[in-house]
């Protein structure tokens, strides 16, 4: 009997749920009434390099729960917005995944920018809203999960270790935009307390490409190294002007930046080589689920698989995860009852490590990994499992004070 | 007043009327706030045309008092915490910056491919300020101006003297139609007095309106101010209706927004506000389509406008509709 | 002392980059009053050509030298017949459909190449001058903006071609009547000032790496010089890329990135206002 793959597909996906499903909703048909999925990831224009891989994480971990017979027996319908790195375009498909598409979560959202932007309006018009990327911290809203790695989970692991292995004194080159500026912060202090020194702060808008003078004022203040929170396309060519003026041999790096999307696979072996950083996932991670999960992702996309390199899109492939097993405990995609399903500490053990949500911020603690640059990939150096948001627990407390809204600023102690 | 112009005026008041009192009804509420920045940029789309297709003037950087607009606005409101102040304060602040840079321009007698590199440079300027004011340091009283973040709390329009009852989206959508409307109207009426005239007039001849007597450097920097008035509301709306950020200076708009009168027509004032629709259409729909760039569609959609439609939308149209009649009638 | 020397060469290496991202676009705008907003994406298409080029294991040096400008020059060529032989006279209906193409590139080359195709080192490794280490790349560049700005010089005052040029520009009917082709003097000039913006392109290739939308990066910048500049291309386009290069490195090393270009663009705006038809359109006048 011929059998187009779909049907295939179907029929297999039915067999998968009825052996899979629990008993009392095997009498719900699959794809009876789609649950939708909305992601919201620049596709196009300057942050693409990270959004195409989430984008790709997350159309994969829905095609994952699909095959395994959807969400309380129901499909996941996944629509994908592309943005064009436009904050604009941001509210207006946030708008419309709440008040059209009824979505039952929203995955999305890279600078902080953008998650500003489409937070209150998902708060608003109860939607439940995911950001699973690595940020700076002190978001506090019920409505809102942050599943990726804060400053008191990577830099805190990445400066006493750099300042051990190189010396005391720091050359911070930054972003400028409120995660560069609070990321410096944290690197101040996080330095001042092993006893070292920060020479310098510069701070770089996100077009900036020329650091030629920069270079020459870096020589000039003589630091034992250069610490990295430069972010997007063009700051990559900081990396290739350092290397070219062959201050790389001379001065060595650690980043909390760098291959958050591809950009080691932008730079050669000779410019990149050696840099230091730290995230809650490297592709290179070495366990079982993280083998057994490439392996998969290679077979579904073949060629098209991109890199995974740190953390941004391997967070998006827990953090729907992490949604599904909430939709699984409240059995419901009632928005309440999934967040108090979510708060009550879901885990999910994945490529990463174990990630367990934690109730008072919404906030994770995952595991951490130190790695370097190696070849266009990272060579993982140190593995610190279940690190919790320290950071953002300092200011953050949804158990006493539920209806906090807002981004706290956490007042770094220098 | 003419048959004609009474006529245009309450047309458009009558479609005001119309849509205020309609679309809440009938569109649900995500189509309603779309409509809403469509429209705040339909006024910001007029405002371009205003000073380009009847001042001659083009302006590279007509999103510097878009986004003065907008911060003005989103800054006064935190500071006052009751829009009532805000509003006054925002459409002063780009109109005094247009009216500054114009007398700087004017009277400097920069003309042409010139006033596009200093508005442009302008807007640059601000764009890369605005973008570098993340630290702490940067906030004007209660506001911190937030760099590239901008201001997501953007407070809304409120009940003037009653700070606590801010509008519904509902309401917002309604005001931005006025005040579409209202600029038309407002547009319309300049241009046919004797204003608009001389604009005109220096517009297709500056020495030749020099020579009549009049100082054509003071009538370019009337209607270059009113534009950024104009703009300036335009970014109150946008402050309502999304949030201020730096983006608003950005050469992104400041180039979409010479597609729009382009597109639409250039010495029309409905043809601006027809090409601000159409294109956001397009491009709000090409965001969903994964394996179209937007990029390249709005980039074909302006090469061919520019090659075969250089007059624009509007005007082509209409020009075609008079030809038919004119076929009929003969 | 050797701050010295380091900030000064740093400023020539600004100035440089300025001159050569900016002289493809003085030569089209003082030539034929063409403002090409798509000027960015040719750099762009000259930095893509030299990187498939070395990929494909040719030479480096062949590639930026030889394959840049040849590539983008052809597809100069090509706009010149399709859009800019059709708009010639009316410079704002070609900035309008030359940033079109500008757009369109930059959708086109993302759909085909991605946006992760990456840059090549640069080669000649690095000297040390004093206490200061500097990419022999950046001095190597001083050196080309020089040489570019001669040849230029000798093409346009000791070839026929650029006898044709010259005229054409000063007075097209007359040059016409006198049997020029000067449709002919207007597509080769077009083609040349898009070989040079594709070499530029191929040159700044390994300094900034290369991306669809590397070009926004630069055309404010070539744009905001060669109007300061004038009409005269060449001297126009050197006083202005010196004036301006200087204060942004000079208002870098300062105070920070962010004011130095800000002095930069504040300085533009005084030259256009002190000087409205540029600073060639006041000094060395007679000048190319």
């Amino acid at each position: 009997m011929p059998l187009s793959r779909r049907q295939t597909l179907r029929t297999l996906g039915l067999g998968a749920a009825t052996l899979a499903a629990p008993a009392v909703m095997r009498h719900a048909a699959l794809g009876a009434d789609p649950i939708t999925v909305v992601g919201i990831h620049d596709a196009s224009g300057g942050l693409d390099i990270y959004g195409l891989p989430m984008i790709a994480c997350l159309s994969f971990a829905v095609d994952e729960v699909n095959a395994a017979g959807g969400l309380l027996g129901r499909e996941i319908k996944l629509i994908n917005y592309d943005p064009q790195s436009n904050i604009q375009l941001y509210t207006q498909f946030a708008t419309q995944a709440a008040t059209s598409d009824h979505a039952a979560v929203v995955h999305g959202g890279i600078t902080s920018a953008s998650r500003e932007a489409i937070r209150p309006i998902l708060r608003r018009y109860r939607t439940l809203y995911f950001y699973n990327t690595q940020y700076e911290g002190g978001v506090c809203d019920r409505n809102c999960f942050c599943t990726g790695s804060t400053p008191a989970q990577n830099v805190q692991k990445l400066v006493p270790y750099v300042m051990q292995k190189w010396g005391k004194k720091i050359y911070i080159l930054a972003a400028d935009y409120n995660y560069g500026q609070i990321t410096s912060k944290w690197v101040t202090k996080y330095c001042r307390e092993n006893g070292g020194e920060v020479v310098a702060a510069d701070f770089f808008p996100l077009n900036v490409t020329d650091f030629g003078a920069t270079i020459q004022k870096i020589q000039q203040a003589k630091p034992d190294m250069v610490m990295s929170v430069l972010v997007g396309g063009a700051h990559v060519s900081f990396y290739r002007q350092w290397a070219a003026a062959g201050m790389k041999k001379k001065i060595p790096m650690a980043s909390t930046t760098l291959g958050g999307g591809n950009e080691t696979l932008l730079l050669t072996p000779e410019e990149a080589d050696g840099i230091v950083v730290a995230y809650s996932y490297f592709q290179e991670v070495d366990n079982p689920a993280n083998k057994e999960f490439l392996q998969k992702f290679h077979a579904k996309l073949g060629d098209k698989a991109p890199y995974l390199g740190g953390e941004l899109a391997m967070r998006t492939y827990v953090g729907f995860h992490l949604w599904a097993e909430g939709v699984r405990r409240a059995k419901s995609t009632d928005r309440m009852k999934v967040i108090e399903a979510l708060e009550s500490g879901i885990a999910f053990d994945g490529p990463p490590g174990r990630t367990v949500i934690d109730g008072k911020t919404n906030h994770v603690s995952l595991d951490v990994y130190l790695a370097e640059v190696a070849n266009r990939g990272f060579k993982v150096l140190e593995h610190f499992p279940n690190q919790p948001p320290a950071d953002t627990a300092s200011v953050c407390d949804l158990k006493a004070h539920p209806n906090t809204d807002k981004q706290f600023v956490i007042d770094v102690k220098i | 007043m003419s048959r004609k112009l009474f006529l245009e005026i309450a047309i458009a008041l009558f479609l005001a009327l119309a849509a205020a009192l309609v679309l809440p009804r009938v569109l649900a509420l995500f189509a309603l706030i779309n409509a809403t920045v469509f429209i705040a940029m339909a006024v910001l789309a007029l405002s371009l045309g205003l000073i380009w297709g009847f001042g001659g003037i083009l302006s590279f950087g007509q999103t510097a008092f878009f986004g003065l607009g907008g911060y003005a606005y989103a800054v006064a409101a935190i500071n006052f915490n009751d829009s009532l102040y805000a509003v006054p304060i925002a459409l002063l602040v780009p109109t005094l910056a247009a009216a500054g840079l114009g007398y700087f321009m004017f009277y400097g007698r920069i003309s042409d491919v010139y006033v596009g590199a200093i508005t442009l440079t302008v807007s640059l300027i601000l764009f890369n300020f605005a973008n570098s004011t993340a630290g702490e340091e940067w906030r004007i009283g209660e506001a911190p101006l937030g760099g590239f973040n901008g201001i997501p709390s953007t407070p809304q329009l409120n009940v003037p003297g009653n700070p606590d009852a801010t509008l519904s989206p509902q309401a917002i959508f309604i005001v931005a139609v006025f005040a579409l409307a209202l600029c038309y109207i407002l547009a319309k009426l300049l241009l046919a007095g004797r204003f608009g005239r001389v604009v005109v007039a220096i517009r297709e001849n500056e020495t030749r309106a020099e020579l009549l007597g009049y100082d054509a450097r003071r009538y370019k920097l009337g209607i270059f101010s009113l534009g950024g008035a104009i703009a300036g509301l335009a970014g109150i709306l946008f402050a309502n209706s999304v949030f201020v950020s730096p983006t608003m200076f950005s050469l992104f708009y400041s180039g979409q927004l010479i597609i729009w009168v382009m597109v639409g027509g250039r010495g029309t004032l409905l043809g601006p506000i027809l090409g601000a629709f159409l294109v956001q259409a397009i491009t709000t729909w090409a965001g969903t389509e994964p394996r179209l760039n937007p990029n390249a569609i709005l980039g074909i959609l302006l090469m061919l406008a520019v090659m075969g439609m250089p007059r624009g939308l509007l005007p082509t149209l209409r020009l075609a509709w008079g030809r038919r009649r004119g076929v009929q009638l003969a | 002392m050797d701050l010295l020397v380091a900030v000064a060469l740093q400023v020539m290496t600004g100035i440089a980059t300025l001159f050569l991202i900016s002289l493809g676009l003085a030569v089209i705008f003082g030539m034929m009053g063409v403002i090409n907003l798509a000027h960015g994406e040719f750099l762009m298409l000259g930095g893509y050509a030299a990187i498939l080029s070395v990929r494909h294991g040719i030479n480096l040096w062949v590639a930026m030298f030889l394959i840049a400008p040849l590539a983008v020059g052809l597809f100069g060529l090509i706009v010149e017949r399709l859009m800019i032989r059709r708009l010639y006279g009316q410079m704002v209906e070609t900035m309008l459909a030359t940033w079109g193409l500008s757009l369109a590139l930059i959708g086109i080359v993302t759909m085909v190449f991605g946006n992760t195709v990456g840059g090549f080192s640069a080669p000649l490794g690095s000297v040390q001058v004093g206490k200061f280490q500097f990419s022999a790349y950046s001095l190597f560049l001083i050196g080309a903006a020089g040489l570019l700005a001669v040849l230029v010089w000798i093409v346009l005052r000791r070839t026929p071609y650029g006898l044709l040029a010259r005229g054409t520009m000063q007075n097209a009917e007359m040059a016409a009547a006198l049997g020029v082709a000067t449709e002919r003097v207007y597509a080769v000039t077009f083609a040349l000032g898009a070989a040079l913006t594709g070499l530029a392109g191929g040159l700044l290739a390994p300094l900034s790496g290369v991306v669809p939308t590397m070009g926004t990066a630069y055309i404010a910048k070539a744009f905001i010089t060669v109007i300061t500049g004038g009409a005269a291309m060449l001297v126009g386009t050197l006083s202005a890329s010196v004036l301006l290069g200087a204060a942004g490195v000079l208002g870098t090393f300062l105070t920070t990135p962010v004011l130095g270009e800000a002095a930069l663009l504040a300085l533009a705006i005084v030259l256009v206002r002190l000087l409205p038809r540029g600073i060639t359109g006041r000094f060395f006048q007679r000048a190319l």
